[in-house]
């Protein structure tokens, strides 16, 4: 999880950072699912043979959490493919270079 | 036993791969590690008997989301070897909040105990009582589409917004810097 942060702080090419966000993300929906196991269960699917499930609730809210992630990951991309349509270049430093350039 | 030893492989597979990802300057090879990277999540999620997350993890998060990553990559330049930014301040934030983290967890219950307090709530209602009204045996499907439904339908509503956010996006030619800069001038 810090190594998603740490990617997202320390790189300076966008689509890299997109990528640390999106570890970030899958590092705390592995946390949020591990909080769900139950020791000795079985996927929360119910059949007569077993009785142990491990808890389902956790798993629907990761479930919606995957999909928006995704969904944010996508808007991301367009912002970076935007922003290279306009300036030529996705690396920050180039960037506010090029910006303080054409302030003076 | 075997069950944490499972865990503890493929969580270290993770850290190698997080780590290939800090150090690849290709924006191609970012891209697919990043799908190794929620494959092995979508092991993990197996192991902890999560199956419909893996499910979704593999098709969504690994499938889809590696797909638009390769569109957005081939259109982009590849990737230069520039210098890290922010090394020192993002070294002591990552620390601190890993210290912090692991206090908070220690205070978890453990890993699998059936008595934790998630595990008591609500949840054992949902699992006795939802094959009755919905005859259907996977519980997280009864969640999902029936006892927290709204929740879902609000999730549609975020995924509708991000669609036309990145159709926007994507096709408007206004947003051009020059155009900016001009009318800053003007005033």
């Amino acid at each position: 999880m810090m190594g998603g942060l740490f990617i997202i702080i320390t790189s300076q090419n966008y689509l890299k950072k997109i990528v640390g966000l999106a570890i970030f993300q899958t590092a705390v929906f592995v946390f949020f699912v591990s909080l769900a196991k139950v020791l000795d269960g079985t996927a929360p699917i119910l059949t007569k043979s077993l009785s142990v499930y491990s808890n389902p609730l956790p798993h629907v809210l990761i479930l919606t959490a995957i999909v928006v992630g995704v969904a944010t990951s996508a808007l991301g991309l367009a912002l970076v493919l935007q922003i290279y349509k306009n300036y030529g270049t996705i690396e920050e430093k180039e960037i506010e270079n090029l910006e303080l350039k054409s302030d003076k | 036993m075997n069950f944490l030893l499972i865990n503890f492989f493929l969580i270290s597979l993770l850290l190698i791969t997080t780590f290939f990802i800090f150090k690849s300057t290709s924006l191609i090879g970012i891209v697919a590690l990043t799908g190794a990277f929620t494959l092995l999540c979508s092991a993990i999620y197996v192991n902890l008997d999560a199956v419909d997350v893996a499910f979704t993890e593999a098709a969504v998060g690994s499938g889809i989301s590696t797909i638009l990553m390769v569109m957005a990559a081939a259109k982009l330049p590849e990737g230069k070897k520039n210098k890290l930014i922010n090394l020192f301040p993002s070294i002591i934030l990552a620390i601190s909040i890993s210290l912090v983290l692991i206090l908070i967890i220690s205070n978890l219950p453990l890993l699998g105990d059936p008595n934790a307090p998630i595990h008591l709530h609500v949840v054992p209602e949902y699992i006795k009582e939802s094959k009755d009204f919905f005859h259907i045996p996977n519980v997280v499907t009864n969640i999902l589409a029936s006892y927290r439904g709204f929740d879902t339908l609000g999730e549609t509503i975020v995924i509708f917004t991000a669609g036309l956010g990145v159709i926007v996006l994507l096709t408007s030619n206004t947003l051009n810097r020059k155009t900016k800069f001009k009318n800053k001038e003007k005033k």
